[in-house]
């Protein structure tokens, strides 16, 4: 996105060369992390909501669509710690449930948006007539706002959580695409590559080994920002009304069906919207992080 | 200058062109068939194929794509499925409220975020500085609706100094114009705010190590001068296109905003479209906002040359 880092007041230390032994790597690792401590906040705020995510039914909840019509809109409690909704349902364990959606929906756009940008991004890159046919579409694509891409899609399908991955996958992968194109079309000009191709280097060697390991920085970050982007687009969605199926407890929905009561009872939406914040800012503080520690001059690009 | 001009205006036509073939696309696969709808549940299929005719629904894809762009050109973006009204007339009917709440977000997201990015690339490394970062990447992450539920909370419901929701046009007074629309202005503004904040701050970090800058110390220009005039001007172009970029967050956002405070603006009526799928509107609404969007990027495009007379194309 932009150049921003929490700790700018350290200096990022010149790489090592390669000839230094093995173990110095872990050291490298480690401390890249201490000088980047932004990479271990966001990675721990994210592990623990994959754990919560995957260990939801082991947390003291209860069934996230039981109703209880005797037991609607109730305050936070010791029985429902997050209060109830107006149906009755325990907002505790629906925002534990929800974190399921929010995760899928972010892990699943950026591994789409980046397998399906990177592929069609090298192809544009060395073949120039579809070059241009590829990044004139991109244009098109990128001039329509994202989140107004994926709610006209949305339109034309049934609401189900595949569909919303793909919607938002749609709305965000040209954005990986026109940054891998850069890659190449950079990297095309260095020497190595020049030399590569000279010597009779067949196209995909060039790719495998020359082109995707250095677009593999600057793509993980992209990815981490558009994890976060997809999950707010999934809460957007499904806050509006276009998004994930009612049925299915997700971080948008609580909150869309929290909606009508809000101003008498503001808890049920505010505690889907504490953790969607916590999870998008731990995932963007990851992207910065990685992004810093990386590649410094990344900053400029993204 | 001039030909530059009408060279960027030419290349943004096949941008719009495209667009308007995505946008076309949309309703051309939409389900449902509304030669089948008109003719009713007791038609025959020879009815339907009739109607089908007679409404030029048999015709290539492309040829009824060029119809339908002739029509737009015109200003008719056809006929609401559910309300049987025109597009463009539902569209003028709601577009003030919209227009007033990006144009007043864009006043306030502009005059915060930018001193303040100049402010914390000026005092970088500071707590000033870290203290700003630290807002703008809250404000990143934190989703419309839930910026705009915090703020009606806090300043209506608790403080009940603003109304909760609704909109008062201009033409009824400033001041209940301005507090209707500040709670969601702010709601809106806040990431666009963060993304300008940003990048302000990384470009002014850049320009403030340049020698022109050192020079400007030496010979004794005012520290106000050197970062709102020396340097602020130098690192124009890339805030002025994050401004063009970010706007995106602005037209989608703005959707969001109006449904919390409920304002009756383009983004409700997309918003009802999508529920009664109602796809002439959602396409009509699309393309406008990605029109506006385009014209907005041509804007900042044209803008480069006047805050750096290098660039041209």
């Amino acid at each position: 996105m932009s150049a921003f880092t929490l700790n700018d007041g350290h200096a990022v230390a010149p790489d090592l060369p390669d000839v230094l032994p093995e173990p110095k790597q872990r050291g490298r690792i480690m401390g890249a992390i201490y000088r980047h401590p932004t990479i271990a906040l966001g990675g721990t705020v994210l592990t623990l909501m994959v754990l919560i995510a995957i260990f939801a039914p082991l947390l003291f909840t209860v069934d996230p669509t039981a109703l209880a019509p005797a037991k609607r809109t109730r305050a936070p409690s010791a029985q429902f710690w997050f209060g109830s909704d107006m149906l009755g349902r325990d907002v505790y364990s629906r925002v534990l449930y929800g974190s399921r959606v929010s995760l899928q929906v972010g892990f699943g756009v950026a591994l789409f948006a980046s397998v399906i940008g990177t592929t069609l991004g090298l192809i544009a890159g060395f073949t120039r007539w579809v070059d241009t046919i590829v990044m004139r579409v991109m244009d098109g694509l990128m001039s329509i706002p994202a989140i107004l891409l994926a709610i006209a899609l949305m339109a034309l399908t049934r609401a189900s959580m595949k569909n919303v991955i793909i919607a938002i996958t749609v709305a965000e992968f040209p954005r990986v695409c026109r940054l891998v194109r850069g890659v190449v079309l950079s990297l095309r000009e260095q020497p190595y590559v020049e030399a590569a191709i000279a010597s009779g280097t067949r196209i995909p060697v060039i790719i495998w080994k020359h082109i995707l390991p250095n677009t593999l920085a600057p793509l993980m970050v992209q990815a981490t920002f558009i994890c976060a982007s997809a999950m707010i687009a999934e809460a957007t969605l499904s806050f509006l009304g276009a998004g994930t199926p009612p049925i299915i407890p997700s971080w948008g929905n609580i909150m869309a069906e929290g909606r009508a009561l809000w101003q008498v009872k503001p808890y049920i939406v505010f505690f889907p919207a504490i953790f969607l914040c916590l999870t998008v800012l731990a995932v963007n503080m990851l992207g910065d992080g990685l992004r810093d520690a990386l590649d410094p001059r990344l900053a400029k690009r993204l | 200058m001039l030909a530059y001009f009408f060279r960027r205006v030419l290349a943004t036509i096949p941008v719009v062109l495209m667009v308007a073939l995505f946008v076309f696309s949309l309703l051309y696969i939409a389900p449902g068939d509304p030669a089948a709808i008109i003719a009713g549940d007791q038609a025959t299929p020879d009815d339907v194929e009739r109607i089908r005719a007679s409404l030029g629904l048999d015709r290539p894809f492309l040829v009824r794509f060029f119809e339908w762009l002739w029509n737009v050109m015109r200003g008719d973006l056809g006929t609401s499925i559910f309300t049987n009204l025109s597009v463009t007339h539902m569209i003028s009917q709601r577009i003030e409220p919209t227009l007033s709440l990006m144009t007043l977000t864009l006043i306030l997201s502009l005059s915060f975020a930018i001193p303040m990015g100049v402010i914390a690339a000026w005092k970088h490394g500071t707590m000033i500085d870290r203290v700003v970062m630290t807002v703008a990447v809250f404000g990143y992450s934190t989703p419309v609706f839930v910026v705009g539920y915090l703020l009606a909370y806090l300043f209506a419901l608790q403080l009940d100094w603003l109304p909760v929701q609704g909109f008062t046009s201009i033409s009824q007074g400033l001041g209940p114009f301005l507090r209707n629309l500040i709670l969601p202005a702010v709601a809106l503004g806040l990431i666009y705010m963060a993304l300008i904040a940003r990048i302000t701050r990384a470009t002014m970090l850049d320009v403030l190590s340049q020698d022109y800058v050192r020079t400007a110390k030496a010979k004794g220009v005012a520290q106000k001068g050197i970062l709102f005039v020396h340097a602020l001007k130098n690192a124009a172009v890339p805030i002025v296109t994050i401004v063009g970029i970010g706007f995106a967050t602005l037209i989608g956002g703005s959707v969001v905003t109006e449904s919390v405070f409920a304002i009756p603006g383009l983004g409700r009526l997309t918003v009802d479209a999508i529920l009664r799928r109602d796809y002439p509107v959602i396409q009509g609404v699309v393309l406008l906002f990605s029109f506006i969007y385009v014209v907005v990027n041509l804007v900042v495009d044209l803008l480069y040359t006047v805050f750096d007379p290098r660039i041209r194309y």
